[in-house]
């Protein structure tokens, strides 16, 4: 979070963060501990259980889904035989906690925005999904370490240049990040789904995001740029390069990039993202075929 | 010796549990530290202080529903993929060009999709 804000402060000029700690480092800290001492305000007509379950709902499967990403060769808390499906799956569930986050504030701008979230989430899902049957077939299984192992000589980004592409933005879309974050977009719907809520569960909205964003990244590090697979440094240090330079991809696009409008989003998505992937497919059996 | 898929399951319900229990405590640690001031006004969805007029509970644009139902067909289809992609070494090109007949009759209802207006949004 903190390197965001610096990132964002050098593309637009300004200084960023300074005065927190030496050279600004404390500021997440202080970011954090400051959410911590706010109040708590739930609407009086909004619906209580829905209400509380919504930033759980985003917040659990964005921890869940760090369980099957390898971090580095032992590093791997469940090396499971349908792990990319597991990574694929788990994260879905995020989609309902926006709905119902939308849906129980009771508030216009909530539940349009809950609405516009969720849709575009499962827009989105399909070129995703579609995307990553490429790298099964080349991998020839499911299984994280495997996948790693397929990609020791030749990373799967020389392959399928296009899944790759097709990946980076889709994820941009899933984890509702600019330019693709029109479920938020402050001049049309306030905060989208979150517009009532404060404090710690606004908070609980954010950290999600965050654990999505790293999660999808070291994902992304795994099936196509080949996780922990370098010479000379451990494997650990290789991902951890590899995930923060998706990180940093996202981010530089955050800063960069205006926002879409919703029709033009869903149309993206539709139009141009499902064929491709269905191209992408498509390129890989042949691949498949010229390698074999 | 556990059977391995109980111990999967104790080691997902963990996961989940870590995820939850991080959420709980945060929230409660907040519940804490957080001050609190009751003022009606603040139950009140939030419209720059005007009172809304309407229900907000409004009927929304039928799009949303067809998405969802495309949705469901599409990932279901991705999902059927999954088994086939990881058979494909042994089924070889066979394999492949039965893939591409199937995405072919997919990419007629895609079409007829298409040309009904159901991905277009104004």
């Amino acid at each position: 979070m903190l390197v965001e804000r610096w990132i964002s402060a050098r593309i637009q000029l300004r200084v960023g963060p300074r005065h927190t700690g030496p050279y600004g480092t404390l500021q997440t800290v202080a970011d954090i501990v400051k959410l911590l001492m706010k109040e708590d305000v739930r609407p009086v007509q909004a619906d209580a259980m829905a209400f509380r379950l919504g930033p759980m709902l985003t917040a659990v499967p964005a921890v869940m889904s760090f369980a099957v990403i390898p971090f580095g060769a032992p590093l791997i808390m469940r090396d499971l035989n349908v792990g990319v499906l597991y990574f694929l799956a788990v994260p879905g569930v995020t989609a309902v906690g926006l709905l119902l986050a939308g849906w129980a504030s009771y508030d216009n701008y909530s539940f349009l925005g809950g609405l516009r979230s969720s849709a575009q989430f499962i827009s989105y899902e399909i070129p995703r999904t579609l995307v990553v049957v490429g790298v099964a077939m080349l991998a020839g299984s499911l299984r994280m370490s495997d996948v790693l192992e397929a990609q020791r000589s030749v990373p799967f980004v020389l392959l399928l240049p296009l899944g790759f592409v097709v990946y980076i933005v889709t994820t941009l879309a899933e984890i509702n990040r600019t330019p693709f974050d029109i479920p938020e977009a402050e001049s049309e719907l306030v905060a989208g789904y979150h517009t009532e809520y404060s404090g710690f569960r606004w908070a609980l909205f954010f950290l999600a995001e965050y654990g999505a964003l790293f999660a999808a990244s070291g994902f992304a590090a795994v099936l196509f740029l080949g996780g922990g697979n370098g010479p000379l440094l451990p494997p650990f240090v290789w991902f951890l390069i590899k995930t923060l330079a998706i990180v940093f991809l996202n981010m530089w696009v955050r800063w960069t990039l205006p926002r879409f409008r919703s029709d033009q989003l869903m149309r993206l998505a539709w139009k141009v993202f499902l064929p491709l992937s269905l191209v992408n497919l498509v390129l890989a059996g042949l691949v498949l075929q010229a390698v074999n | 010796m556990i059977n391995p898929t109980v111990d999967l399951v104790i080691q997902f319900g963990l996961m989940f549990a870590i995820g939850a229990v991080l959420a709980l405590a945060l929230m409660a640690v907040s519940h804490r530290l957080a001050p609190t001031s009751r003022n009606p006004n603040k139950g009140q969805p939030y419209e720059c202080g005007v009172l809304p007029q309407e229900d907000s509970r409004l009927p929304f644009n039928v799009h949303f529903y067809l998405v969802a139902v495309l949705f469901v067909l599409f990932d279901l289809e991705a999902v059927f993929m999954y088994p086939w992609a990881l058979a494909l070494r042994s089924i070889g090109l066979l394999g492949l060009v039965e893939m591409l007949i199937f995405i072919f009759i997919l990419l007629v209802g895609y079409f007829y999709a298409w040309k009904k207006g159901v991905l277009e949004w104004e």
